[in-house]
């Protein structure tokens, strides 16, 4: 069974790619057979993913490449090919688990829309292309794939195409993340030219294992930034995450499977991927290419989660949620935690999409609202929703022991503190945790608390086939506690491959009181902030915000997002547009004039052969045929048809003859 | 007084002239062909009586003339009325004046 998979990891991906080119090409009004197949598609990709997984848990640091030969050039062949390790095979099962919810869930989220078909295939498509990401054992063929992602992305954040704003988001996303790509692609061609090879595991030849790495030297810093910059676009990592709150514009299960769970995730997974680039040369643990990533990640993190607070979208606040949570997991990889990011990583995978998807129903439920301060105590209306709700809020906020996110992070906040070079990270991600309960608390307090406000009538629970996978995806978040408990670090183990024991003591260690205090401080602060959110108290209305209300200024900082989409419009927009401008200029006046004037020399030259042919040649072919007609003319009225005419000339002739020689002889 | 090749040239000149005359002037296509007969005839005449007044008359040169060119007339003759009442048919006159569409 195992050596079957082995042989054919290209199905994974291929399975969900056949299942969108059929679902596309089916009927528009074929929803349920289209619905039905896109989820099959995932279905058998889910089993796949099971199979290509338990050969992995069976050995130790498992790791079987599958390389084959795409094409030749000269002496150098262009290799692709497949791997499976942990690290894939985790990837694999949360994809496929997460993204199997997210199909089901949409078939509700999507009932009433009328390109569900195009949509699917589109999941689908994303799907195939995600999957492939993970298994990737080339970078050109990791490259591809992550390509296609953002191709995928970028179809389904546009996916309303009829609101100019999915449109220009669709735009943004797709043209912030290719620069980082840029980055990513420079940095291939470097490897490249370096190692030769671009393939991850070959055998001991591969670009990540010894013989390659020795060959790169001191380039590997630079190649692993520009690497990283691909990620820092893919994942929202400042100064390229302005484009992954606008993607919320998407259908909101594209936002959960998308830009929360598993394709903003690539970017920390290509970096734990080509993590020996990183660590190469590293001293202690710390690399120049490293210590970029942890204060990227910082920022990211810190900034994401302050603008999180005073935003009223529904979305966008889980949007920042993401960006902040991905700057965690940055930091954790440039610590040196690649495990611990890792697991973040499928921890967030699962509570992040149960937020999405919850947040998916409370907009169903009030008919389309996204506005939190327009909403207000669904806890009675949506009860399912709300429970599933509060556990993945539970779990983003990294409340301990019982939610996956408390371990990760706490496990984070371990790797974070033993980090030689500064202690800065480890205290700006305490101030990290406390904002991500903070923001929690403030959105479900808005959302579920509370009086019900202007768009919560007629609001309902939603149909089974939505809130079937909420339940499932919030088990997912409580049992992953289970295999992430640090008392047993089981996923810890079979990511790292380094043996650990069973400890009941380190259950119980200070970073557990330290998360506890500071998530009970977030939670508490907001509960004391947010008592009075949503309803009129005082002088001030229920619409506006108590942190508005107390400080207008910072709230208007935050609320517009610190700005920084103004000061991108105004530096490099700007910029761009000037130089839009200024090449429409040339083109207009500057290179149409040397096209003008070398039409002109060509249209005198015509000119000149228009007189040449017109006046001569026509005009002797012209006399030519006059001459000719006249000529005709003349000798067609000898003819008269009649007969005793012509009779009579030959009669005349003969007798001129005749005279003729008579006078002759 | 016996017959001299100069009575007989003069004779046939006549009857082609004749002939001629009635091919040119007459305006009924059957005439025309009657003319053309008679210079047919002349034409007949003269190979007879260069042969009869030639060095060698016992050779039958002449004669054997004469008669193709009377069976090669009397063919000519068919095809002509032939032509004449299918011309008839289909304009309705035998008039030449207005047989004229092979004008230029």
């Amino acid at each position: 069974m195992s050596a079957w998979i082995l042989d054919r990891l290209w199905l994974i991906p291929a399975v969900p790619f056949a299942a969108s080119l059929i679902v596309l090409s089916l009927p528009n009004a074929w929803r349920r057979r289209a619905a039905a197949l896109a989820a099959t598609g995932q279905v058998a990709a889910l089993a796949l993913s099971v199979v290509a997984f338990l050969p992995t848990v069976q050995t130790h640091g498992f790791r079987a490449a599958q390389n084959f030969t795409w094409f030749t050039f000269g002496d150098n062949a262009l290799q692709l090919g497949f791997v499976l390790d942990p690290l894939a095979a985790a990837m694999l099962l949360m994809i496929s688990l997460v993204g199997l919810c997210i199909f089901v869930f949409s078939i509700g989220y999507m009932a009433d829309d009328k390109n569900f078909v195009r949509f699917f295939a589109y999941l689908s498509f994303f799907s195939g292309a995600m999957l492939g990401v993970v298994i990737a054992n080339s970078l050109l063929l990791l490259f591809i794939f992550w390509e296609l992602v953002g191709l995928a992305s970028y179809l389904l954040i546009g996916f309303w195409i009829e609101r100019p704003s999915a449109a220009a988001a669709a735009k943004k996303a797709f043209i912030t993340t290719r620069i980082g790509d840029m980055g990513f692609f420079l940095g291939m061609l470097w490897l490249y030219n370096r190692s030769g090879t671009l393939l991850f595991y070959d055998g001991g030849k591969g670009c990540l294992e010894s013989a390659g790495l020795a060959m790169l030297g001191a380039s590997a810093t630079f190649i692993a930034l520009l690497i990283f910059f691909g990620a820092v676009g893919k994942s929202g990592q400042f100064p390229l995450h302005v484009w992954l709150p606008d993607a919320m514009e998407g259908p909101t299960p594209v936002s959960a499977l998308i830009h929360a769970a598993t394709m903003v995730a690539a970017g920390v997974f290509l970096v734990a991927r080509v993590y020996p680039l990183f660590s190469l040369g590293a001293i202690n643990g710390v690399t120049s290419s490293l210590t970029v990533v942890v204060w990227i990640g910082v920022t990211t993190a810190l900034m994401a989660a302050l603008i999180a607070i005073a935003q009223a979208d529904i979305k966008r606040i889980l949007a920042y949620s993401t960006v902040s949570q991905l700057g965690l997991m940055m930091v954790s990889l440039g610590v040196g935690g690649v495990a611990a990011g890792i697991m973040h990583l499928i921890a967030h995978g699962f509570f992040k999409a149960l937020l999405f998807l919850g947040s998916g129903s409370v907009i169903h439920g009030c008919h389309g609202e996204q506005d939190i301060r327009k909403m207000g105590g669904l806890r009675r209306f949506m009860p399912v929703t709300f429970v599933t709700y509060a556990i993945g809020m539970m779990a983003l906020s990294g409340v301990p022991l019982f939610f996956s996110g408390g371990w990760t992070k706490e496990e984070i906040l371990h790797a974070v503190g033993h980090w030689p070079p500064s202690h800065a990270p480890y205290y700006l991600m305490f101030a990290g945790v406390v904002l991500t309960a903070l923001y929690m608390t403030r959105q479900i307090i808005y959302v579920f608390f509370g009086d019900p406000r202007a768009s919560v009538d007629h609001s309902h629970e939603s149909p089974r086939v939505m809130t079937r996978p909420l339940i499932a995806l919030a088990l997912g978040a409580i049992l992953l506690s289970v295999v992430l408990t640090p008392a047993w670090p089981w996923l810890h183990e079979y990511l790292t491959g380094e043996p650990v024991h069973f400890e009941i003591g380190r259950l119980i260690q200070p970073a557990l009181f330290v998360s506890l205090v500071l998530v009970s401080a977030g939670i508490g602060v907001g509960l004391w902030m947010y008592r009075k959110a949503g309803v009129q108290a005082g002088d001030r209305p229920a619409q506006i915000d108590p942190l508005e209300y107390a400080q207008p200024a910072l709230f208007r900082f935050l609320a517009n997002k610190m700005w920084i989409d103004e000061l991108y419009y105004r530096t490099v927009i700007a910029f761009s547009w000037m130089a839009a401008r200024l090449s429409d200029w040339l083109d207009r006046y500057f290179w149409d004039g040397l096209v003008r004037g070398f039409g002109a020399i060509g249209q005198v030259f015509a000119m000149f052969t228009t007189g040449v042919d017109e006046r001569g040649i026509n005009a002797g072919v012209d006399e030519t045929t006059v001459g000719a007609r006249g000529l005709g003319r003349l000798m067609s009225a000898a003819h008269s048809g009649q007969i005793q005419i012509y009779l009579g000339v030959v009669a005349i002739g003969m007798l001129a003859l005749l005279l003729l020689y008579a006078w002759l002889v | 007084m016996t017959p001299t090749l100069q009575a007989f040239v003069l004779v046939s000149g006549a009857l082609f002239s004749i002939g001629l005359l009635a091919a040119l002037s007459r305006r009924h296509a059957i005439f025309i062909l009657i003319g053309i007969e008679l210079m047919l005839a002349a034409a007949n005449l003269n190979f007879i009586a260069f042969w009869h007044f030639a060095p060698q008359p016992h050779q039958p040169t002449g004669v054997m003339f004469a008669i193709f060119s009377i069976a090669i007339s009397a063919a000519e003759a068919a095809i002509g009325l032939a032509m004449v009442i299918a011309v008839y048919r289909h304009y309705h006159t035998t008039n030449v004046d207005q047989l004229d569409q092979l004008k230029g």
